[in-house]
């Protein structure tokens, strides 16, 4: 079967955490984790990490920088259940307790491309990730979450890659992440999928996608 | 004081035109110009004057003037003379008139502030001018009489009171003020006369006009102008001798004034005060408050209009905004009140709101074109009424018509009346051509004049009225023809009427005639009756109800009929003998060449040279080529002649031209949009016809020359009258087709699209979904539906749903009757369908999504079909063809097999249920929140913070729960901690009774009693009963992962060990589901260790050991997964299930010494072990899951009574609210998924005729009988087959026939028998070990309360510590349910009287009695024999397999089964079912001793209900019996089936190993 081509396609994922906007907190930290498909599996890399507890910076920016790593290696079948990253942000309240700060989520960029240093071409894979959390069911729960430093969570963060069920919760948006993404693939043309842009296409051509080969 | 300044108007036009009346006018012209100067004054003062004014407000209005005066007479000396002098009569005409005009139009400028100054004159006079005035007022009163100068005086007094004072000292000021800008020595005695003279002069004469003008009642007033005006003269002149005498005392007046002046201005005065009566006055005048109420309608129209509603006249105008009623009421009282001009209004007498729909201009009549269609609709009217008339007069012919009577009239009837509708539409049409023609000769007569008036032709345009002759007498003859026949049909008609009402009046003059023949009869009676009683006269009853005579219709009038039609025929038809016309337009006429043409008419040629037109082409919306631009033509005429050929991609949705028109070298303007249809599929080219379409733009275009221009009023006529507005329009000819390809196919969109009416219509009425889709699959409904909402036609927006009704109810279009939701689906479906089918890949990720159990969790589905194995699907298509296959490999009996099928069969229904439920999710499955705490809980919390951080005595914390999600193989550990077992069996002393076994046989331990190594004293061989101890170890089982611990002493051991063992959920699936759907068990083994030296050699004995370990089952304990996921943790004593029989060891005899010092061990018999099992970490259990689903599963109906349900909730509530741990139940669901009211399960119902025989004297005995009848029935927990999704309970019946349950159908069932046994019985709902909440019976005997586990058939007493159950929730019996509401809820401790409320809350109390519920149960259980036969069967096939599986279980060992043995055990264990297996050890013992004597036997009998054989298998295996590997080992095997009534059977399993003793 080796002969006949690839019967898996490679996704690698690098990139970081880069940094954060959360206006009113700081002492953050931040986990992210891969939701993927069935038909997904990681070969090599860290499929989950925490970081390390960064303060605001002094100038206006007030950015929470982390430079967080990223690197995992997908093998996949189909790209059906495409990488997700999960990103849950912690700091301290008031009473010291860890609480969320935001859970965020987004696809690892289907279109192979790096980010470039250089400051006059553009960021093709700089995703800023809206981050939100699930509010309270009540006010005086509010109160008490607040009081006890004990907040709402989502039962597990992956939940936040997932539609399903979502319709029960309310949630409210606060500050962004920014993350930056190095996204290779291999063997996804032979296998019929086509996520490249048309420049990056090289000698081939922009070929037809065969639907799935037989 | 409009009268006045007219007549000034007027006064001075007589000037102009009449000179010679100067001379009698001249007293006139003098006191015109007074005013007139007067008048002027305002303009010509200076401008402080104004700003003093405005401040000082209109009361000083007449002292204002004086100044004013002052300065006038410096300008013109002259005309101030006349005043006093005669008029200078050398003034020229001309002069006057120019003078005159100037007036004017000061007059015009100041007409305004004049009008209020006057009115303010008359009104609040100075008080100096009232004191000044009095001779004259007198004079006033001789010559008009009191009215104007009492009004004058009492208006006067009214405002004296408060504006005298200050009036006064501002007159005083400004007199002082006028004074100064006057160069010194100027003013004198004339100026100071005067100014007063001027001042005072109109107010006179201000009152003596309004008379005036009354007295000519605001008539014409030049009518009277020569005689009237002469009255005020003479009193003028008077009057000026009186001014001139009044004037000179003013003078003194104002001269004294001014040396009092000083005084005058530092006079003090009380603050005015004005009342509020006053103020609301002035305000009144100042502000104006609109009112709220309606403006009537006609205040908003100009005079004599009637609203007009453009709805009504079909046009759409839109919604108007929503404003409050009073709001518009307010706004259109001030806008008739601010701008009495009413272009605010509308033409419907509302606020203008919306855009007006009518276009301002009309569009030019399109008078010739109509022409031919008329034409033409006519002809073929005439033709079809000729041809009805033939049809009705062929038919009325009898010889000729073949047909029946019957069909013929109504053929007859048919025609009649189709001639009747044609000969309606033909009147109708002929009336129209008439109109047309008239309106054509019209046309041409009025272009004909104004050719003849411009005196050039523009346009070749020829009319010819072109005569035909026809012969008179001809004409005459047909038209007469014509109306004969016309009258005939009419009379015809009118006849067939008449006979019609001639039938009725019949029958109710018949019917009349009855009545009133009654009524005679009845009145006979009555006068019989009056006679008789002559006071009681009456009138004719009710009067009023007699039928009326019915009145016989006219017959029809011929004159009449024949009248009318010729009074119809004259006015639509062209008179007989009337040359017909037939109007011809040619373009044979001369165009005027240009240079006889005017100037004017040049420039516009060359103008409309310069004009250049060209079109685009845009189809659907997009432009997709233009026309070349052509220069327009003299005639406006341009010609394109170009075709474009369009290659269409898309749907062709609309198809646009676009006239541009390009002058000079200028830009273009778009001129107008036409819209061209998208031709039918048929037309295609060289078919098609060209066709007009006119467009017509609102452009304005104003041209400088004689051209007409665009939206500018014009007119034909010399005199500018008959106004006409033209807007540039036109017409484009064009032919639209579909190409014809090469090999003359058109080229038209593809058949399935073709209806394009339809389709294309129902693309754009995107909207139309919106409604419902079902609208669109019913037209009709559709249609209904849009009438009924009362939808708008006219309204653009609805545009498209119209076209559709129209297209779909006018039934020309075909109407499919089917609605395609997605049409476009085809064109995006990823691959064909039967692709789709054929991959395997597609199927195994289809399957996947539905989440068939196979494919769940299947990962990595290979990419190409290749790679997927077929045998990946066998099982799943195994499975699927088996479902209605009846297997017996498995379950040897056929009725087992059924039932296992069914319930198969119900667990993938519930399971389907089930995954959708799983999809539906709450809160809580997503997001942890804390609850909200009460206060206790905050108080506690406060407390923990001021508690020690290591405290004495610490408490046990929880574990954190940990979610399935992110789990995975290895992570999941089962805890299994054993701590201590009371009363395990210990060895016989088998030696006791029979010889010493030989030496090499005695077991190592005896051996070593006597060493001084053992420190146990039980170990000593000198032990006073020659104990022989017991090394028991646990061994602890779970998923075919064994562990154990260290062996312990002694029948009390205390291991206190903790075994871990690893968990894998099925499939690697760690979701809660899945994890709840685990069905293996944890068994804990307990074996006794025994050692045998098997040394051989004695001579070695003293340098070596060599012993061989055996362990002997001595009990197992089984616990479910389920129940541990579920409980979370297990923690007590449990029974040790210890088979009746236990060769070689005993219990009671040997430890009778200690029994005596514990009491409580002492109730119960039998072994028992402490355990606590938990998982680690600890996992959540799906209880939510299953609440919600509980929940769902409530909501399907129930039969129950509403109230009953309503109540039952509220019952519930109570009680989780009081006791939040115990169960309560009142309703559960049947198997069909009903809910049904829990005490309908409870009646009493016959146990089976055989046991009740067994023990006919003994209650006891036969109660025990029917528990283990009970218990021998299979249990089959709901949880594991349900998947942890809810109860279903089935009847008594149901649970006989599928032969297994769970606890509740046991519970139900021994309940039920218990009822019928006489006993005292209840459900007793609780929470138990290890099953958690479960059901347990509850039965009262003479004194004391019994326990019954029903799924064991044991009983406790109410205070055996080891009775399983450890809480109570609530006791069900059949009539009520009540619920524990005591302190406690353990057994031991509440009471169980349930008469007292108390201690137990009852459901049915005296305010909601107990309505008799029916119960669900059958009348009476009716038990089958079973066949001795099939259990014997079954016995054999049992035997034969597990001996086969003990086999296969030692592969590397030869198994010997020995007969005799076999046989000996098998008549042994029907002993042993008789005796539910009790005291049957001894003798058992010493029969197979007596037997077997020189064979070392262990081995014991198993018993449990028969369901499966894979039970049986695994039982037999956790005993271990196989694992002895001692070379000459025999094993012994025997099976017996007791059966009982309804299939139960009950298993016996014998198995036994033997060693030979040597």
């Amino acid at each position: 079967m080796a002969a006949a081509g690839p019967s898996v396609f490679l996704l690698m994922v690098n990139g970081q955490v880069e940094s954060a906007q959360f206006p009113e907190y700081d002492d953050l930290y931040c986990k992210y984790c891969f939701v993927y498909g069935q038909d997904w599996a990681p070969t090599a890399g860290l499929e989950e990490g925490i970081s390390q507890i960064t303060c605001k910076s002094q100038d206006v920016r007030r950015a929470l920088v982390w430079n967080f790593p990223i690197d995992i290696t997908f093998k996949s079948t189909n790209p059906y259940g495409w990488p997700q990253i999960v990103l849950s942000v912690y700091g301290p309240d008031v009473f010291g307790n860890d609480v969320i700060r935001g859970y965020g989520v987004a696809h690892v960029p289907l279109s192979p491309g790096s980010t470039s240093v250089c400051e006059n071409i553009c960021f093709r894979h700089k995703r800023t990730i809206p981050m939100f959390v699930p509010e309270s069911t009540s006010k005086l729960q509010k109160f008490t979450s607040w009081f006890m430093g004990r907040r709402p969570e989502y039962t597990d963060p992956k939940v936040v890659a997932q539609g399903e069920g979502r319709e029960v919760t309310r949630v409210r948006s606060q500050g962004f992440v920014t993350l930056l993404f190095n996204v290779v693939t291999k063997d996804m043309r032979k296998l019929g999928y086509d996520t490249g842009p048309p420049d990056t296409h090289g000698i081939l051509g922009p070929s037809p996608p065969q639907g799935l080969p037989g | 004081m409009n009268p006045q300044e007219e007549k000034v108007k007027i006064i001075t036009e007589e000037f102009i035109e009449n000179d010679e009346d100067a001379d009698v006018g001249r007293q006139k012209t003098s006191r015109v110009q007074r005013r007139k100067r007067k008048k002027q004054l305002p303009t010509a003062g200076p401008d402080e004057m104004v700003s003093e004014k405005s401040h000082l407000g209109d009361q000083q209005e007449p002292g204002h003037e004086d100044p004013n005066a002052d300065a006038r007479p410096l300008s013109m000396p002259t005309r101030r003379g006349p005043r006093s002098l005669p008029p200078i009569p050398s003034a020229s005409r001309t002069g006057f008139a120019e003078f005159s005009m100037r007036e004017r139009m000061r007059e015009k400028l100041q007409a305004a502030r004049s009008k209020a100054e006057s009115a303010l004159l008359q009104e609040i006079p100075t008080p100096r001018p009232r004191r000044l005035r009095s001779p004259s007022e007198k004079e006033l009163e001789t010559e008009f009489g009191t009215e104007p100068g009492g009004k004058i005086q009492t208006t006067q007094q009214e405002d004296d009171s408060q504006s005298y004072s200050r009036v006064k000292f501002r007159d005083s000021v400004r007199k002082i003020k006028s004074k100064t800008p006057v160069p010194p020595g100027f003013p004198s005695a004339e100026e100071a006369y005067n100014f007063f003279t001027f001042n005072f002069d109109p107010e006179p004469e201000e009152s003596e006009e309004k008379p005036k003008a009354k007295n000519r009642d605001g008539a014409n007033q030049e009518e009277g102008e020569g005689e009237e005006e002469e009255a005020p003269v003479p009193e003028g002149i008077d009057k000026t001798d009186e001014e001139v005498l009044l004037d000179d005392k003013d003078a003194v007046d104002f001269l004294l004034g001014l040396d009092r002046g000083a005084e005058d201005i530092v006079a003090v005065r009380p603050a005015d005060y004005e009342s509020v009566h006053i103020r609301l006055q002035k305000e009144k005048e100042l502000l104006f408050i609109p009112s709220r109420r309606t403006v009537p309608t006609y205040k908003k129209l100009p005079e004599n209009v009637q609203p007009r509603f453009l709805e009504d006249e079909g046009l759409y105008i839109g919604a108007r905004l929503e404003v409050p009623r009073t709001n518009q009421n307010i706004m259109e009282n001030r806008l008739l009140m601010q701008e009495p001009g009413r272009r605010w209004f509308g033409d419907d007498g509302r606020i203008l709101a919306l855009p007006n729909p009518i276009k301002p201009f009309p569009s030019r009549p399109l008078v010739l074109t109509q022409e031919q269609d008329i034409k033409a609709e006519l002809e073929t009217l005439y033709k079809k009424l000729q041809a009805l008339r033939n049809a009705v007069q062929v038919s009325l012919n009898p010889a000729k018509t073949p047909k029946s009577l019957d069909t013929t009239r109504r053929a007859i009837n048919e025609y009649k009346s189709e001639i009747r509708q044609t000969r309606k539409l033909r009147d109708i049409e002929q009336e129209k051509d008439r109109t047309l023609l008239k309106t054509i000769i019209k046309v041409w007569k009025e272009m004909k004049s104004l050719r003849e008036f411009q005196r050039f032709t523009n346009t070749p345009l020829k009319l010819v009225l072109r005569k035909e002759k026809v012969d008179q007498k001809a004409d005459e003859e047909a038209y007469e023809a014509e109306i004969q026949a016309e009258i005939s049909e009419l009379l015809e008609e009118h006849r067939e009427e008449y006979e019609q009402r001639m039938d009725e009046y019949r029958s109710a003059h018949q019917q009349w005639k009855a009545w009133k023949k009654a009524q005679r009869t009845k009145k006979k009676k009555k006068k019989q009756g009056v006679e008789e009683h002559p006071d009681d006269e009456m009138e004719e009853p009710y009067p009023e109800e007699d039928p009326v005579k019915p009145v016989p219709p006219e017959p029809t009038n011929q004159a009449v009929i024949e009248q009318e039609v010729r009074e119809r025929a004259a006015q639509s038809r062209r008179r007989p003998g009337e040359p017909m016309l037939v109007p011809e337009l040619s373009l044979a006429g001369s165009v005027t060449p240009n240079d006889q043409c005017p100037r004017v008419e040049v420039l516009r040629r060359e103008d409309v040279k310069r004009r250049s037109v060209y079109l685009k082409v845009l189809f659907n919306d997009k432009e997709v080529s233009r026309t070349n631009s052509r220069p327009l033509g003299a005639d406006f005429r341009v010609h394109f002649g170009q075709i474009f050929n369009l290659q269409i991609v898309n749907w062709p949705e609309s198809l646009t031209l676009q006239v541009y028109e390009t002058v000079g070298h200028s830009g273009t303007t778009l001129l107008a949009e036409v819209f061209l249809p998208i031709p039918e599929t048929t037309v295609v080219t060289g078919r098609a016809p060209l066709e007009e379409v006119e467009f017509s733009s609102n452009q304005h275009v104003t041209l400088d020359h004689e051209g007409v221009g665009s939206g500018v009023p014009f007119s034909f006529e010399a005199d500018g009258s008959n106004q006409l507005t033209l807007m540039t329009s036109g017409k484009v000819s064009n032919s639209v087709s579909w190409a014809i390809g090469e090999n003359g196919i058109p080229l038209i969109p593809p058949l399935s699209q073709q209806n394009i009416g339809f389709r294309s219509a129902l693309k754009r009425a995107d909207a139309i979904s919106s409604i419902g889709t079902s609208g669109l699959t019913d037209m009709k409904k559709l249609a209904k539906w849009a009438a009924e909402s009362k939808l708008d036609p006219n309204d653009p927006n609805n545009a498209p749903l119209m076209q559709l009704i129209l297209v779909a109810t006018s039934g020309e279009s075909y109407v499919p009757d089917f609605f395609r939701l997605e049409q476009l689906q085809q064109e995006f479906n990823f691959v064909s369908d039967e692709e789709l089918n054929r991959s395997k890949r597609f199927r195994l990720l289809r399957l996947r999504s539905q989440e068939v159990p196979e494919f769940r969790n299947y990962k990595q589905i290979p990419v190409y079909d290749r790679e997927i194995m077929e045998k990946v699907f066998q099982d799943y298509e195994k499975r699927l063809r088996d479902r209605n296959v009846i297997e017996t490999k498995d379950h040897i009996d056929t009725h087992r097999a059924i039932v296992a099928k069914y319930l198969q069969q119900v667990r993938e229904s519930v399971i389907n249920r089930f995954l959708i439920a799983k999809h539906h999710f709450l809160l809580a499955d997503l997001i942890v929140e804390e609850e909200v705490p009460n206060i206790s809980i905050l108080g506690l919390r406060l407390f923990k913070l001021a508690e020690q951080k290591r405290p004495l005595r610490p408490r046990r914390k929880g574990r954190k729960k940990v979610t399935v999600q992110n789990l995975s193989d290895g992570d999941i550990k089962l805890l299994v901690n054993i701590i201590r077992a009371y009363d395990i069996p210990v060895r016989k002393p088998i030696t006791s009774k029979f010889q010493q076994p030989p030496r090499s046989s005695r077991t190592f331990s005896e051996k070593q009693a006597a060493s001084p190594t053992t420190h146990s004293p039980t170990h000593s061989a000198d032990y006073p009963l020659s104990q022989v101890l017991v090394r028991p170890f646990v061994e602890v089982s779970f998923q075919r992962t064994i562990c154990h611990t260290t062996t312990a002493d002694g029948p009390n051991p205390s291991w206190n060990e903790e075994l871990e063992l690893p968990f894998r959920a099925p499939n690697g699936d760690y979701s809660t589901t899945s994890l709840q759907s685990v069905k293996d068990d944890v068994f804990i083994n307990i074996f006794d260790e025994v050692l045998y030296d098997v040394l051989e050699d004695d001579r070695e004995r003293a340098s070596g050991i060599h012993t061989r370990i055996e362990r002997h089952w001595l009990g197992c304990v089984k616990i479910p997964f389920s129940t541990i996921y579920f409980q979370a943790k297990i923690d007590g004593t449990f029974k040790i299930d210890t088979p009746p029989v236990l060769l070689g060891y005993s219990k009671e005899r040997s430890v009778v010494a200690e029994r005596g010092f514990d009491p409580v061990r002492s109730l119960s018999e039998g072994s028992y072990i402490t355990l606590f099992i938990t998982m680690e970490p600890q996992l959540v259990p799906g209880e939510s899951v299953r609440e919600k689903t509980s929940d769902m599963l409530k909501k399907f109906d129930s039969q129950e009574d509403e109230k009953l349900l309503q109540a039952t909730e509220k019952f519930q509530a109570e009680c989780a609210l009081k006791f939040p741990n115990r169960q309560c139940l009142t309703t559960v669901i049947d198997i069909s998924g009903k809910t049904v009211f829990i005490t309908r399960y409870l009646k009493p119902l016959n146990p089976p005729q055989e046991l009740l025989n067994a023990y006919p004297n003994n209650p006891q005995a036969t109660a025990e009988l029917v528990a283990r009848y009970v218990s021998l029935i299979p249990f089959l927990p709901d949880t594991v087959s349900f998947a942890g999704i809810c109860d279903l309970w089935s009847t008594s019946d149901q649970f006989l026939d599928l032969l297994a349950g769970d606890e509740e159908e046991h519970a139900v069932l021994l309940c039920n028998y218990f009822l019928s046994l006489g006993k005292k019985a209840w459900l007793m709902m609780g929470n138990a070990i290890p099953e958690g909440p479960t059901a347990y019976v509850l039965t009262r005997e003479q004194s004391h309360y019994l326990i019954w586990n029903p799924c064991s058939g044991h009983f406790y007493g109410q205070f055996d510590t080891f009775c399983p159950l450890k809480s109570v929730g609530c006791l069900i019996g059949p009539d009520n349910i009540w619920f524990n509401i005591q302190r406690h809820d353990s057994p031991l401790r509440i009471n169980f009287d349930i008469t007292k409320p108390k201690l137990w809350k009852s459901f049915f109390s005296r305010s909601l009695p107990y309505p008799g519920l029916s119960s669900v149960q059958p009348e009476e259980l009716i038990y089958q024999r079973t066949d001795k036969a099939a259990a014997a069967e079954l016995q054999d096939r049992i035997e034969k397999i597990l001996k086969e599986k003990i086999m296969d279980w030692r592969p590397r060992h030869l198994t010997r089964w020995n007969r005799y043995c076999t046989s000996t055990l098998r008549h042994f264990l029907p002993l042993l079912e008789r005796s539910q297996g009790e005291d049957v050890e001894d003798d058992h013992r010493a029969e197979l001793l007596k037997q077997l004597g020189d064979y070392r036997f262990s081995g014991f009998p198993l018993h449990m209900p028969y369901s499966e054989l894979k039970p049986l298998i695994e039982a037999v295996y956790s005993t271990g019996v196989h694992n002895i590997d001692v070379p000459n080992v025999e094993f012994a095997l025997a099976v017996y089936i007791h059966p009982y009534p309804k299939n139960v059977l009950s298993v016996w399993i014998y198995v036994a190993s033997l060693i030979r003793n040597r």
